[in-house]
Order: structure tokens, then C-alpha cells, then sequence
């Protein structure tokens, strides 16, 4: 079984405009365990998880879950697809006009057939697992950064999924709710038999729970390994990164001209 | 200037793009049959587009009723022919104003919310969560909107030209003393149900389906970005107010013009 | 689920009066009546010149409204206008051989109609005769031509 990676991504060409996001990006992504994707803001994770949702269509390259092309399903093959896939957004992207009870219910309701009282059942489960289910009336603005989040994460499970892809759990988040979240991602990984994808930055996190890490960068996949072969890397990009240096083979500065000549010619551009 | 020329040239095709995209949107969310959840969800609509907005026509209406009696009755009392006013005031309501400014008012009132909030839910990633989950927001989010501005429309502008011949009624002959029965009988002899206030239907029907397509396919469309959602509410008026107007020019001239 | 049932109820009258709206343009407005359509009789009429009379326009008998106008055309035999008449199913058999009818017009610069008026022959006038006796629009510039023409010849 644990043979045939659960996702592949092959050979993945994508761009955006004149701006190249990826350039030939390789991954395989076992069944269970935690995959982080890890790599500097403006690296294109968000856009990589949109590809592998099927929601963005590749230049080049393919993505496979279980063996299928994503990409060649028709419309309605990749909605049943994605039912089999949860996802949760940087913002929680929660249904603004629907309860937080509602919210997690949607997916049941939409999908199943489910009769009222096992619907309140499920949903009441899956909130207790991020222990909300005292917020279930709340609506969507009444919630915190990180109560949203969790309430999305039971959104996102509400289905059984056995593939959650996570867009940036961690950012913005005080030390409490980020430390509720990683223990959250990794008891739901383990109990659900989940296959979960990190997108972070969060590199201290991340490598608590990811059992695999990809580090992209400039389009391409930098490194890769378990997070312990990662931490003593050779590479100074990857230590750069990994150990969060400032200033490094990845620079500080944007590309400029030499500051001294720039400081010293008054009538150049601006 | 082959520069320039280009230059508009790629403007011509970004159009004409825009155009395609909204046009395939429109068929793909417009199509489908309503299931019972799809009614639930299109009456809710209704409310935030219809009866929300029936408060803003209705008294519009009533006050353009009532300033185009005076304006009317001014003008006709020069020919001795103040006992066509009802007939004046009916006519321009039903044929002219009451598709036209329900239109309007509709487009600011309920396009440019349709678009802020289409806009809202694309920036917080509801749309693209929702299309995660599995369910299509074309279907979910987007076609109750548009079939509720389809119907609600036409009913604000049915209410509207009521409203605007009876505030007529109140000036023209509770105040300025028009008798009440050539108010009423010169109207009734002069309207005919078909071709004044069937062709005004057919006007606002014409203006429902081009004020939502454009308010929820600029809130589907947009940049989103705080900046581009304020950005795409502006276009939402202002687009759909000039399509109002010229394409009421169009209908005018085959309709009562002759032409065609 | 109470809030949804005051918003149904709400988009419940929302749309009633939208239909209680049409009816009343329908029925105050547009002068309609709820009786189905009465049956009517054609009667056709030569005049020499209709002025500015329109389909649609009204025919009265002793300013009663009794039919409308249901066509203008030009008769190429005569050419004059003919206009074919619709009237009530009530007077079919009741107008007599020598009925008149005019182009009349209602005040100054009212709309133009056709008033018939009944004379006294006992035959009568059935669906699909013609009326002879009749008497074409006042056209305002030839009576003031008529009108000029006699002061000079005074």
C-alpha cells in the first residue's frame, strides 16, 4: 500500500503572467504522516495547494491522487474528488452568514443525506475533537483568529476525509492558539489515519510535526528529507532558511542598484 | 504610435475576453434546476434583494408620481388640456420612468451590495473553500442572486409605476384640483395593458437580467483586495447604469420608435 | 429557523403585492374588465380623408364608447381610407341602413374618434356592411384655406 504514493506531483510548470511560480517541482506524498511544504513568503505554497486541489490548472506537469490526473477529471469527477479532501484556508475562510454549528453541518448537508439528529451528532463530534462545541452558536465574526481556524479544521474533517491539505495553520496566531493547533494537526493525524499536507513558514512548528518536509524555492524543490536531515543540511540555503538567518544566499535586500551610487546620483529615476 | 495602436488593440481583446468570461459564467450559473435547498436559498435572496429594496423604489416612486403631476399639470393647463394628465402621467411612468428608475436604484442599492458581497466571500476565500468542499458556488452562491434580481426587478417596477400614479392621483387631483374622473377614465382610455405596461415589463425584465449579471459577475470577477472590491462596486453602478440607459434607448425604438 | 419564516413571509408579500400591482395597472389603468372579451361585429366605413385617426381609437354612439377602431387601410378602388369598425355584439342587427358615422375630435387637440349616429331606415346593418353615409376628419389647415377663400371672394 504505503508503495504507491497517495500524491505525486510531476514535473509541475506553472506561471502567473510573465512571473514563472514553478518550474519543474517533483513530490511524492505518502499515505499517512504529516508532509510539510516549507519555504520563504511569495514561493508560490498557496498556489501549489491550489494546483493539487485541481482549483488552478498547471502549464506542465501533472498532479495524481491515487494514480488519477486531477487535472483530466471532468468538472464532476474533481467535485466528488475534492469531497475526499479537506482543506483549510489562512483566513478559515468560514461561511460568514451561517453559525458555527451550521458551518461544520455543510458539508454533511450537501453531500449525505443524513438524517437531522445524525447530522447534529457528527457535527457536535467533530467540534468537540477542537474543543469548540460550547461555540456552537456563535456566528463566524464573533470568533477569534485561532477559534476560526479550529472551527474550519472541523469543518475541513467533517467528511472523513483522508487527505487535508493545511494553507498556513499557523500564521498570525499567539504562542497559545498556534500551540493548540500543532498538537490539533498532529492528534487528528494520527487518530483519523489522515494524510495531512503543511504549507508553513512556521519552521519551528512545522518540523515538531511533519514527519516529511519539501522545501521549495525559485520554483523549484530545494531540499527534502525528514526534518532531522534538513537541520544539518550542507546546503546554505537550506541552512539559511531552516535556522532563519537574515541575510544569507536568499539576500536581504531586492535586487538594486549598488547603494552608493545610487545615493549619489540625484537625477536618476526614482 | 503602433505603440498606442497596440496598446488599444489589447484593450479590444481584454474586452472582448471579459465579455466571453461573462458570458460563460451567466450560462453556467443561470442553468440548473432549482432543487428544494436551491429554493430555500433563492428566497433568502429575495429577501436581501427584493424586499430590502422595496422600501427605497416605492418612495422614489411615489415622488417622481407626484413631481411629474406638477410638472405636468403646469404644462397642460396652458392647452386647457389638464384632463389628459392622468394619461401623461401614466404613460411616461409606465412606458419610461418606472423601468428606468427602479432600474437605477436597483443597480445602486442591490448590485453594488450583490457585488460586495460576492466580492467579500471571493476575498476571504470562501468561494475557493466552498469549491474545496465540493459544491459548486456557481450553483450555490451565484445563481440564487441572479434569479432573485431576475424576479425582483419587474415586481419593484410594477410597484413603483403604482405608486407613481397614485402619488400623480394625490397631486394632480387632491391638490391641484384635476376632476378625478378624467384622471382615471382618459388614463384607461389611453393605456393599453399590453403595449404600455406589458413593454414596460418586458423593459424592466430586460434591465433584471442585465443589472445582477453584471453586479455578480464584477463580485465574481474582482481583484480581491479591499481596494479591488470597492473598485468593483463602483464599476457595478456605473456599468450597469449606462447599460440601463442605452440599452432603454434600444428597446424604446423597437418598442414604441416604429422600428422593427 | 423563526427568522427564515418571517423572511419567507416577507418575500410571500413581497411578490403579492407585485401581482396586486399588475392587477391594478390592469384593471385601473389599463381600463380592462374582468368579463371575457364581449363577442363583437365588423362594420367597414369609406371615408374621403381620416385626419389623424388611429387603430385603436375609440367609436361612440351618443358619446357612449360602443367598439373601437380595428383597422386602417386604403381602399385602392376608391382611394379613400377604409376603416373596419368592432363593435359591441349588443348593436349587431340594431343600427339601421343609413347610419352615420364622423371622425370627430374631442376638444382642440384631443385624440380623434369616430361617433356614429343611428338614422331611421328599418333595415339594418349586419356583420361585414359598409356604413355610406359618412363624414371625414375636420382637417384644420383646409377649413382655415376654405375660410380665407371666402373672405376673399366676399
Amino acid at each position: 500500500m504505503s508503495d504507491t504514493p497517495f500524491v505525486a506531483v510531476e514535473g509541475l510548470h506553472f506561471s502567473r503572467g510573465d512571473k514563472e511560480i514553478f518550474r519543474g517541482v517533483d513530490m511524492t506524498i505518502q499515505r499517512g504522516g504529516i508532509t510539510a511544504i516549507m519555504g520563504p513568503s511569495g514561493s508560490g505554497k498557496t498556489t501549489l495547494l491550489k494546483l493539487i486541489g485541481g482549483q488552478l490548472l498547471p502549464d506542465a506537469g501533472r498532479v495524481l491522487i491515487e494514480g488519477q490526473d486531477v487535472h483530466r477529471q471532468s468538472r464532476k469527477a474533481l467535485f466528488s474528488m475534492r469531497q475526499r479532501m479537506g482543506m483549510l484556508f489562512q483566513s478559515g475562510a468560514l461561511f460568514s452568514d451561517l453559525s458555527v454549528f451550521e458551518n461544520v453541518a455543510f458539508p454533511l448537508r450537501v453531500h449525505t443525506d443524513l438524517p437531522g439528529a445524525m447530522v447534529r451528532d457528527l457535527v457536535l463530534m467533530k467540534l468537540e475533537a477542537v474543543g469548540l462545541r460550547g461555540a456552537r452558536t456563535l456566528m463566524p465574526s464573533e470568533l477569534s483568529g485561532g477559534m476560526a481556524r479550529r472551527v474550519a479544521l472541523a469543518r475541513a474533517i467533517a467528511l472523513d476525509p483522508e487527505l487535508i491539505l493545511y494553507d498556513e495553520p499557523f500564521v498570525g496566531q499567539d504562542p497559545i492558539s498556534m500551540g493548540v493547533l500543532v498538537q490539533l494537526i498532529k492528534r487528528l493525524n494520527q487518530a483519523l489515519g489522515l494524510t495531512s499536507i503543511v504549507v508553513s513558514h512556521d519552521i519551528k512548528e512545522t518540523l515538531t510535526i511533519a514527519d516529511y518536509v519539501y522545501v521549495i524555492a525559485d520554483g523549484q524543490v530545494m531540499a527534502h528529507g525528514t526534518p532531522k536531515s534538513l537541520d544539518v543540511d550542507q546546503d546554505p540555503r537550506v541552512s539559511q532558511f531552516v535556522h532563519g538567518e537574515p541575510d544569507g544566499p536568499v539576500p536581504f535586500h531586492y535586487p538594486a542598484v549598488d547603494f552608493v551610487s545610487d545615493m549619489l546620483s540625484p537625477g536618476g529615476p526614482r | 504610435m503602433i505603440q498606442r495602436i497596440r496598446r488599444l488593440g489589447r484593450r479590444g481583446c481584454d474586452l472582448l475576453e471579459a465579455f466571453g468570461r461573462a458570458g460563460i459564467f451567466l450560462a453556467q450559473s443561470a442553468v440548473g434546476l432549482p432543487s428544494r435547498e436551491g429554493l430555500y436559498l433563492w428566497v433568502r435572496q429575495m429577501h436581501f434583494v427584493g424586499v430590502l429594496s422595496l422600501a427605497i423604489v416605492l418612495v422614489s416612486g411615489l415622488f417622481i408620481g407626484m413631481v411629474l403631476s406638477l410638472q405636468g399639470y403646469t404644462i397642460l393647463v396652458d392647452f386647457g388640456a389638464e384632463d389628459a394628465l392622468g394619461q401623461m402621467v401614466a404613460l411616461s411612468l409606465l412606458r419610461e420612468l418606472a423601468p428606468v428608475v427602479a432600474a437605477l436604484l436597483f443597480a445602486g442599492r442591490a448590485g453594488s451590495a450583490l457585488t460586495a458581497e460576492i466580492g467579500l466571500m471571493k476575498a476571504t476565500e470562501q468561494l475557493t473553500s466552498m469549491e474545496m468542499i465540493g459544491v459548486d458556488p456557481l450553483r450555490r452562491v451565484v445563481a440564487p442572486r441572479l434569479w432573485a434580481g431576475f424576479v425582483s426587478l419587474p415586481l419593484l417596477t410594477v410597484g413603483f409605476g403604482v405608486v407613481g400614479i397614485y402619488g400623480g392621483y394625490l397631486v394632480g387631483v387632491d391638490w391641484l384640483g384635476v376632476f378625478e374622473g378624467s384622471y382615471w377614465s382618459n388614463m384607461q382610455a389611453s393605456v393599453d395593458f399590453i403595449d404600455d405596461v406589458g413593454n414596460g415589463i418586458i423593459k424592466s425584465l430586460v434591465f433584471a437580467v442585465v443589472v445582477t449579471w453584471i453586479a455578480v459577475f464584477q463580485g465574481y470577477d474582482l481583484v480581491p483586495t479591499s481596494e479591488g472590491i470597492s473598485r468593483a462596486t463602483t464599476r457595478t453602478v456605473v456599468y450597469s447604469s449606462l447599460a440601463v440607459l442605452g440599452l432603454d434607448f434600444v428597446l424604446t425604438a423597437v418598442m414604441f420608435g416604429g422600428l422593427a | 429557523m423563526k427568522r427564515s419564516k418571517t423572511m419567507e413571509l416577507g418575500v410571500g408579500l413581497f411578490m403579492l403585492a407585485g401581482i396586486l400591482g399588475l392587477v391594478f395597472l390592469g384593471l385601473r389603468v389599463s381600463g380592462m374588465t374582468l368579463q371575457a372579451p364581449s363577442d363583437t361585429f365588423r362594420l367597414e366605413a369609406n371615408f374621403a380623408n381620416i385626419g389623424g385617426l388611429k387603430p385603436r381609437a375609440r367609436v361612440t354612439m351618443a358619446g357612449v364608447t360602443v367598439g373601437r377602431v380595428a383597422a386602417i387601410e386604403l381602399d385602392t378602388d376608391w382611394y379613400d381610407a377604409r376603416v373596419v369598425l368592432e363593435l359591441d355584439d349588443d348593436l349587431e342587427g340594431q343600427l339601421s341602413r343609413d347610419t352615420t358615422a364622423a371622425i370627430l375630435t374631442s376638444g382642440l387637440l384631443g385624440e380623434q374618434y369616430v361617433g356614429l349616429s343611428v338614422g331611421g331606415d328599418p333595415e339594418t346593418l349586419a356583420d361585414g356592411d359598409t356604413i355610406r353615409d359618412t363624414q371625414s376628419a375636420l382637417v384644420l389647415e383646409e377649413l382655415i384655406q376654405q375660410f380665407v377663400s371666402n373672405m376673399v371672394s366676399d
